[in-house]
């Protein structure tokens, strides 16, 4: 028989968890870049690779503190930014588009080519980069390291709060930021750029300017939001691979690509639909629901079926969920 | 050099803005564009090859010109969308040849496209707003904290509000701009134009896709330009226009200035009427281009009710 209950409550997990806050906030930076710019960033994977090396190799081969680490993730992915936007935002879009994925497909060879496998790791990555953010652990004034806290699905250890609460931390910021800076005269013109950008120059607007910094905001999100993922796992470099863009395109349309709260939620239902499911085919096939199915095969089955439910979101609601159906009316 | 409606709704013209005999590339009393030697070359096509010429001040120019003349090339090139081969020019004094078009835009040197470019899924009013210019809100840095442009913007806002109101735009002011009819965009382009407060405007093909009712009052708030304190210079192919309101007229033809001068004597000038026809148009050249024949029948229409009142 099917345990609903846990199947339930793995999904529940998946609401909290810091794969999810890193997801988001990798969305509302693409977000920021081709819902808002209309640049169409497909690297950025690479930017999530560039926070999470830089956050790790700062901390293992350099020994720097913590607020270092993540300075150097967030300067690394600056620099990216900068090295794509200048040959590139001149041009027509499409440009940015070829070029940042083939740039994120370099970075992330770099990390698994052995030639540095000192600093990287090459294949295999790199770990043990998390004591000092261990260290800085608020909670651990209050409990002990193997207390177990929360309640229903969410129950963790201190450790596991604590980068819970960083990587949403850091997602309500970013979210309150963007808000912010959608609502002022920057943001204006920022959109106006996404819908033409000859007519913005012609009112006197430095249109590269604010392009080059719309890619490094989007990009510097990128970064922090590869430094949450590596927090409760290792950093490999086979998890940047040109995939997890599009995972990160599929959540921005699920959620409505100019829209502040659409990312995270499209982020959400993400990987609770993805648990869900996964776990779903998994015990289907251990009690022979699916007899046609092996295990290996199941393992794929949840993108298709993640696949079909985001298929059916955008259809009915192309806008997202947090999108405007008016604006949906008058795209090209 | 003011104007106002005449007595009979006609518009006051500007006069005595040249010196010496009209000719291509005549001297202007007051200039505020003087451009020299402007080539622009695609390819083996010459599209622009302007040896001297001067935009009077306070006025109302028309670029006029066969299809594929070079008057659109010539707009971009001084606006900065375009760099030429060659040139030099200046606005109000400055050089300003092969700086970048948004720092033409700062100079108070303004323009509109020949298709229209209302920001479709900015509303009327933030497509206005977006026309004001040193807007502190605008940096990066400052956007953050509202206290910094709450004021300016308030500012900006009561501005854009009575622009539209004279546009008859304030009724549609929270729509998308997308949902506006193809003349209402041709008014928000040129209101949100007027938000940077330029002191020259120039518009290309201003009445192209603007139904007759809007023509009245496209053609009102261009003279209200030019009541303003403003230079306009506008690119245009409906003749009517050009001379109900132009106060001097520029004719280009395969990329050079072959005329100027007051529109009625420009249009009896035997260079335009080549530029029109062709130099060969007394031989059998088979099919004309219609919207030559079109052009060449409204000047001969207009020349009958010149005759006639």
């Amino acid at each position: 028989m099917i345990d609903w209950i846990l199947l339930i409550s793995n999904a529940a997990q998946e609401i909290i968890s810091p794969t999810t806050a890193a997801y988001a906030l990798a969305a509302l930076g693409l977000a920021i870049h081709f819902g808002f710019t209309g640049l169409l960033n497909f690297g950025q994977a690479g930017f999530m690779a560039l926070g999470a090396y830089g956050f790790a190799i700062a901390t293992l081969t350099f020994g720097w503190p913590v607020w270092a680490a993540i300075l150097t993730g967030v300067v690394a992915s600056i620099i990216f930014a900068l090295i794509l936007g200048i040959p590139t935002l001149r041009l027509r879009a499409d440009y940015l588009a070829i070029v940042t994925i083939a740039a994120a497909e370099i970075v992330r060879l770099l990390f698994t080519t052995n030639t540095f496998v000192a600093v990287t790791g090459s294949a295999n990555g790199l770990q043990g980069y998390k004591g000092g953010f261990a260290a800085l652990n608020p909670l651990l004034l209050f409990f002990d390291e193997r207390d177990l806290l929360g309640f229903g699905p969410w129950v963790y250890n201190p450790y596991d709060w604590w980068v819970r609460i960083f990587g949403w931390g850091l997602v309500a910021l970013a979210a309150f930021i963007t808000w912010r800076l959608f609502k002022s005269p920057w943001g204006r013109v920022i959109k106006g750029i996404r819908e033409d950008e000859d007519a913005v120059r012609a009112l006197g607007k430095n249109v590269y300017f604010y392009k080059m910094q719309s890619l490094v905001i989007g990009g510097v999100f990128g970064a922090l939001a590869g430094m949450i993922f590596i927090l409760p796992r290792a950093v490999v470099p086979s998890n940047y691979q040109t995939s997890l863009t599009f995972f990160i395109y599929a959540i921005l349309l699920l959620g409505g690509a100019a829209t502040v709260f659409g990312p995270i939620i499209g982020s959400v239902i993400f990987w609770v639909l993805l648990s869900f499911f996964s776990g779903f085919i998994a015990r289907a096939v251990e009690v022979g629901w699916l007899p046609f199915l092996s295990n290996v095969q199941a393992g794929q089955l949840r993108f298709i079926l993640v696949g079909l439910a985001i298929m059916l979101i955008v259809i009915y609601r192309p806008q997202g969920i947090f999108g405007n159906k008016k604006e949906l009316a008058f795209v090209k | 050099m003011s104007s106002s409606a005449g007595a009979k709704g006609a518009p006051i013209k500007s006069v005595d803005l040249h010196v010496g005999e009209a000719a291509p590339g005549v001297k202007k009393v007051d200039p505020i564009i003087v451009a020299d030697h402007i080539k622009r070359s695609f390819g083996g096509l010459t599209a622009v090859d302007v040896e001297h010429l001067e935009i009077p001040r306070g006025a109302i120019t028309a670029l006029i010109g066969p299809n594929g003349a070079g008057k659109t090339t010539l707009f971009n090139l001084l606006t900065g969308f375009d760099k030429p081969d060659t040139g030099e020019w200046t606005f109000d004094g400055q050089g300003i040849s092969g700086i970048p078009a948004f720092k033409v835009a700062r100079k108070g040197q303004v323009r509109t496209f020949q298709l229209t470019k209302a920001l479709g899924l900015l509303t009327v009013l933030d497509n206005m707003k977006l026309g004001a210019k040193d807007q502190s809100g605008e940096s990066l840095a400052r956007a953050l904290f509202p206290w910094f442009w709450r004021k300016q913007e308030a500012e900006i806002e009561a501005r854009a509000l009575e622009l539209l109101a004279r546009f008859k735009l304030d009724e549609k002011k929270d729509d998308y701009a997308a949902g506006l009819s193809g003349g209402q965009r041709k008014l928000l382009e040129m209101a949100r134009a007027l938000m940077s407060q330029p002191t020259l405007v120039m518009l290309d093909e201003p009445m192209a896709g603007v139904n007759p009712a809007l023509t009245q009052s496209l053609l009102d708030h261009i003279l209200n330009l030019k009541t303003e304190g403003m230079t306009v210079l506008f690119v245009e192919h409906d003749m009517h226009m050009v001379r109900h309101i132009a106060d001097w007229v520029v004719v280009m033809a395969e990329g050079k200035v072959v005329a100027e001068g007051d529109p009625h004597e420009v249009m009896a000038n035997p260079a335009v009427i080549d530029a029109y026809l062709g130099s060969h148009h007394d031989s059998d050249l088979g099919d004309l281009d219609t919207g030559v024949i079109t052009a060449i029948k409204e000047l001969a229409d207009d020349d009958a009710d010149d005759i006639k009142h």
